[in-house]
């Protein structure tokens, strides 16, 4: 005998009821959720709400903790999803039985703000072909703290366009805490990112802007990568600036397999194979491994449009701080083998095509490492070319080179990224 | 707001079963707004034995989608004087009006499930003026009508192996959102079982097994079938049956039932840069030492999602084989593990 968990027509006459507390009329309208259980879940109510929204309205959610167990969605354009605060309003995913985020967003012109994701059982939020994304003072949060089996990404804003991530806190994520991939005019500001494998990943993306957050006690505190085998790729035009990256020193804890579980613990700011990155005016310190990594792509690839090397990276005007002396995993290791320990502030591979290898990159195409300036007492600004090219191809002509790299030319001067206006809503028939 | 109006008007106007037996309702097919219950539609004569309505059509598929061990009940409707168009590789290009339907059930000889099958859910695919519309209806404990769950419905049911080992789904009807989450090709919703490889076979009709295909041209709902016969069209094997094609066939086409929806070029996937179609030559993208890139702990610390030769190995193995909402795939659609299908993309794996 089957048993039908409860009534089915008491479902529909509660989703009624909640259709009636909708107020009557298109109007752009705000709305305040019931998610107290009383006449269904709140999983329901808040589920129902998300698709019975028209375009232009404001869901408010009430103050407390509310209890969900399936992934939440959402798929109507120009909707504002508003809680009572980070700490006041938080959605727990603990009992989730199914879906893999804790609110998907597929609509364009949505703003989240003002609420916490808990313990997703996937990624916390993700907003998938979005364009016009606001993410404000959203915690994300496993609250067990770092642990492999969390869920992989806290803000997970991808294939999107006109993205503004703002004021927000991600905590816990066994991949990254803000990432965002294979997107377009990207505004990350203000967040703080701690005890993630990474803070804040930019991958596959262009025209980011990423200033004045804090990335603390993660395994790398920024990284900016790019990777082979996907729809976007060939990452660019991209600004890291007035961060503080600091003391990123939680072991990794990434299920292996992702290129995340590569980094060693203690990167500050990681730059992989993109093009036209601009790392500047950041506090920097207290990364055992390196305060900033420079590299290609490092693994076997079959995409024969894919671009495994960084070019145009310029780093100028941080402030460096001690670090580079608890070297971690086979890369932290390789480099100390070279460089000894501690590990110098910044590292570039030196990895390049062969071309640019002997005779130098094309003028906007090299590493430019510009004025930066040390905080540790009696400290210097170090930097090390590990030339891992040689290292691997022929160990008899490696060199470690610790002066800094004199590429041709200039890097490029990129402006700051702004974010299109969010479509008004359509007038609702 | 004025969908709950119509939800309630269409409720009170049709819940007293006012409509003709045997006719498909063309008003409610075509409303922009969902009827509260299914029999609204008329495209059942008798819904509880899922009898169809005349011009209603009972088909199969040659490899389904797994859906947590149910059996599945799909019907087709054309409006008259209408017809879809063939396509050798997409889904046929249906018109307007046109209705998919499912009902999934399962097996259950207690008296309150009439012949034999519990009734769980109807979903409709309704094409409308504006595009394909997804709407999922949940049958009553009477199995007498199935009404309208716009948010989904979760439900526990016993569903026995035949080894005598009884498993338990904890069996989720989707919220229309959910519907779109697999039905979604680009930023449009579309069907996906409806292809000419994997209807190419005989059904059993009432009148006998004829081949579906040449059916639905017969009955004047399918155009442009090409000259020559089931053995000139394209034909998936059935993943579960050795006879009908090769091992590397039959997993293929599991996957790409199973997965393509959304692991497709214009699929909600495509991010994984992982594509399972059918089509895919490219060894590389259907998975052979394929990295995963935003996976999580969805890679069971595999550095593959298909390493050749090793399905322990394999990303893919791990995530068919987990019924953990963090790492399962597909994401939504079951609770269970589809022992069976694991078992295939093993042994397919192993002698990669």
């Amino acid at each position: 005998m089957l048993s039908l968990k409860r009534p089915l027509f008491a479902g529909l006459a509660a989703l009624s009821l909640t259709l009636a507390a909708f107020s009557a009329g298109a109007e752009a309208a705000t709305h305040t959720l019931d998610l107290s259980g009383t006449e269904m879940s709140a999983q329901e109510s808040l589920q129902t709400a998300l698709i019975l929204a028209e375009p232009g309205d404001t869901l408010l959610l009430p103050e407390g903790t509310f209890a969900l167990t399936d992934g939440l969605s959402l798929d109507i354009d120009n909707v504002t999803l508003k809680g009572a605060g980070p700490e006041k309003t938080i959605l727990s995913f603990k009992t989730q039985e199914a879906g893999s985020e804790g609110l998907m967003v597929t609509s364009s012109g949505v703003t989240l703000e003002d609420f916490a994701i808990e313990d997703a059982k996937g990624d916390a939020v993700k907003v998938m072909g979005s364009d016009g994304i606001t993410m404000r003072r959203l915690r994300t949060e496993w609250t067990d703290g770092p642990k492999e089996t969390n869920g992989a990404y806290g803000l997970y804003p991808v294939s999107s366009k006109n993205v503004l991530i703002d004021n927000c806190t991600a905590i816990g994520a066994s991949d990254a805490g803000i990432y965002v991939g294979q997107s377009q005019h990207i505004i990350v500001k203000n967040s703080r990112a701690a005890f993630n494998v990474a803070g804040i990943e930019i991958e596959n993306s262009y025209y980011a802007d990423v200033f004045g957050n804090v990335a603390e006690h993660n395994t790398g505190g920024i990284l900016i990568f790019d990777l082979p085998g996907l729809p976007q790729q060939g990452g660019h035009s991209i600004r890291v600036f007035d961060n503080r990256v600091v003391n990123n020193d939680t072991g990794n804890f990434a299920p292996e397999g992702n290129i995340v579980g590569e980094v060693p613990t203690g990167t500050g700011i990681m730059v992989m194979a993109n093009r036209d990155v601009e790392v500047f005016d950041n506090e920097i310190a207290g990364n055992g491994t390196t305060n900033v990594l420079i590299v290609a792509y490092p693994n076997e690839y079959e995409d024969e449009n894919y671009f495994p090397f960084p070019q145009g990276i310029h780093v100028h005007g941080n402030r460096i701080g001690e670090g580079g002396s608890a070297p971690d995993n086979e890369i932290g290791e390789l480099i100390a083998q070279i460089t000894g320990t501690p590990i110098p502030d910044i590292i570039w591979d030196g990895r390049m095509p062969w071309g640019d290898y002997f005779f130098g990159p094309e003028a906007g195409n090299g590493i430019y490492i510009g004025e930066n300036t040390a905080t540790d007492e009696g400290g210097q600004v170090d930097f090390a070319n590990v030339d891992a090219t040689m290292w691997y191809a022929a160990n008899w002509f490696h060199s470690t080179k610790r002066e800094l790299p004199d590429h041709a030319g200039g890097p490029a001067t990129l402006t700051p990224v702004t974010l299109a206006p969010v479509t008004q809503p359509q007038e609702a028939q | 707001m004025k969908r709950a109006a119509h939800i309630l008007l269409g409720l009170a106007l049709w819940a007293g079963g006012v409509l003709p037996a045997g006719a498909v309702n063309m008003e409610a097919v075509l409303s922009k707004r969902p009827a509260a219950t299914l029999s609204a539609y008329g495209l059942f004569e008798d819904g509880s034995a899922q009898r169809p309505a005349k011009g209603v059509l009972p088909y199969d598929l040659i490899t389904p989608l797994f859906s947590d061990y149910a059996e599945k009940r799909r019907f087709v409707f054309v409006p008259e004087g209408k017809a879809a168009s063939y396509d050798g590789e997409d889904i046929f290009s249906f018109p307007v009006g046109s209705v998919l339907v499912k009902t999934f059930t399962y097996k259950d000889e207690s008296a309150a499930a009439a012949h034999g099958l519990r009734l769980i859910e109807t979903r409709l695919l309704i094409h409308g003026e504006d595009g394909w519309l997804a709407y999922p209806y949940v049958w009553n404990e009477a199995q007498s009508e199935a009404v309208l769950k716009v948010a989904g419905a979760r439900m526990e049911i016993p569903v026995p192996r035949p080894d005598g080992r009884t498993l338990t789904a904890r069996y989720a009807v989707p919220n229309v959102n959910q519907c779109k989450g697999c039905h979604v090709s680009g930023k449009t919703l579309e069907p996906i079982g409806p292809k000419a490889r994997n209807l190419n076979h005989d059904f059993a009709y009432e009148s006998g097994p004829a081949n579906q295909l040449s059916t639905w041209q017969e009955a004047g709902i399918l155009t442009g079938l090409p000259e020559g016969g089931p053995g000139a069209w394209p034909r998936v094997p059935d993943w579960s049956d050795p006879e009908s094609g090769g091992l590397a066939a039959r997993a293929r086409a599991y996957l790409d039932v199973n997965c393509a929806h959304c692991h497709k070029e214009d699929g909600p996937a495509k991010t994984s840069g992982l594509f399972l179609t059918w089509q895919e030559q490219d060894p590389a993208k259907w998975g052979v030492h394929k990295r995963p890139v935003a996976a999580g702990r969805g890679s069971g610390g595999l550095a593959f999602d298909i390493a050749p030769g090793d399905p322990e190995a394999s990303i893919l193995h791990y995530r068919m084989n987990s019924a953990d909402p963090g790492i399962m795939m597909p994401e939504l659609g079951r609770s269970l593990i589809h022992e069976e299908g694991v078992a295939l993309i093993r042994v397919w794996i192993e002698q990669l």
